[in-house]
């Protein structure tokens, strides 16, 4: 009997479910953003489950998920979210490997927790590679799925399994990052243009529990709710415009905090600007960039001053998390 | 005669009309056809239309225009 293709079509694409990596670096100095999956640790969880490498493509479902129909057998693993797979209707554990049989349906229950699903499929998504990823950033209609988030009809390709996942196969609970969790707190590291805002502003960005916006999305999560932020007085410099949220032209770091008009804070994100021309008051630090990505609308976040001593320990917790992954699935 | 709740199917905020000033898509009391829109989600720059799976009668709205709901919350129930 011939072997089925490996394939799946989609049946309903959900809101945006994207095909994602760990993202495109080396490009951002041109405009171009990093892109990938907003939960790393989610992917690279979902990806060793099924035996991938943790930089092979798989779906990224937000909000609502995708109902895709698979022409092949295929080891499929949901991380991320709380947001319950179904094959053919029979609810399967997150953060496990599990089994869909060539013609059966994949489908999502109501999203319970978190904001992004992850999707691994043993072998991959085979989309092409376009400047060494296979991620999609839409807003530049390149890579991942013809540049955009899949539609119903689409029929996506899948690679070849190199086999070492296995059914039933689990991330250990206190390995998975909780989501959903009410008074969360996202780590700052205050930059060059601290100075900016009053001492007073300085206090209450700390104090105040800012709501995360309904339009946040892979470009920029806003955040509202929060007192207005007052600036220091200054003269207008050469090349900065005349709003006091303004500053000269400059490269925006990923994870930097802009807040236009002192109003609302913009954390950017996998699909952001690279530069411009907004003062940023600091920096989200990386361990907790994953976190961003499982916030839902109006939720309310508390941001926590860090030194880079703290910010630093803290990267390090997260990469003992991935070695710790990396021992909990080899026994 | 049985009650069926429509539950919204992800986050966002919630709306009973498509642009402020137009009128609902629905009221109580409104014959409800499969395939009809019953409101608006709106969550990252983009509309979800609720869609009536059932056909019947409108008879109560658990929430309020412009409300915050979460993904599987009640919005309102039909009398199919």
């Amino acid at each position: 009997m011939a072997e089925a293709i490996r394939m799946f079509d989609v049946v309903k694409p959900g809101l945006a479910t994207t095909v994602q990596d760990l993202g495109r670096p080396g490009y951002y100095h041109l405009g171009l953003p990093i892109s990938g999956a907003m939960d790393r640790f989610a992917l690279i969880a979902a990806n060793r489950l099924v035996g991938n490498n943790d930089g092979d493509a798989g779906l990224e479902a937000v909000f609502m998920g995708p109902e895709l129909r698979f022409a092949s057998d295929c080891l499929i693993a949901v991380t991320g979210a709380d947001m319950p797979p179904k094959v053919d209707g029979v609810e399967q554990p997150g953060w496990t490997a599990f089994k869909v049989a060539a013609g059966q349906l994949l489908s999502f229950g109501f999203l319970k927790g978190g904001a992004r699903a992850y999707i691994a499929i043993a072998g991959g998504i085979a989309v092409p590679e376009v400047l060494g990823s296979r991620s999609t950033y839409t807003l530049g209609t390149l890579g991942g799925f013809e540049g955009r988030a899949l539609k119903a009809g689409d029929t996506v390709m899948i690679g070849t399994a190199a086999g070492g996942g296995r059914e039933g196969m689990s991330v250990p609970a206190e390995i998975r990052r909780a989501v959903g969790v009410q008074g969360a707190s996202l780590r700052v590291l205050p930059g060059l243009y601290w100075h900016r805002i009053t001492e007073g502003a300085q206090q209450t960005f700390f104090e105040d529990t800012w709501k995360v916006a309904p339009e946040a999305d892979r470009v920029g999560y806003r955040f509202r709710g929060g007192k207005k932020l007052d600036f220091v007085p200054r003269e207008q410099p050469f090349g900065a415009g005349s709003d006091p949220s303004n500053i000269v032209d400059s490269c925006y770091p990923y994870g930097s905090i802009q807040v236009p008009g002192g109003t609302e804070p913009i954390i950017l994100h996998r699909d952001a600007v690279s530069g411009g021309g907004y003062f940023m008051l600091g920096t989200v630090i990386s361990a907790d960039m994953d976190l961003i990505g499982q916030l839902q609308p109006h939720q309310g976040v508390r941001f926590e001053e860090v030194t880079m001593e703290q910010a630093l320990a803290a990267r390090k917790d997260e990469k003992a998390r991935l070695a710790h992954l990396e021992t909990a699935l080899a026994t | 005669m049985t009650v069926k709740t429509i539950q919204a199917p992800l986050p966002g905020t919630f709306y009973r009309s498509a642009s402020p000033g137009e009128p609902v898509f629905k009221s109580v009391g409104d014959a409800v056809a499969v395939g009809d829109t019953i409101g608006l989600i709106e969550v990252m720059k983009s509309f979800t239309s609720v869609i009536a799976e059932e056909a019947g009668t409108l008879v109560a709205f658990h929430v309020e225009n412009e409300d915050a709901v979460m993904a599987g919350q009640p919005l309102c129930d039909i009398d199919a």
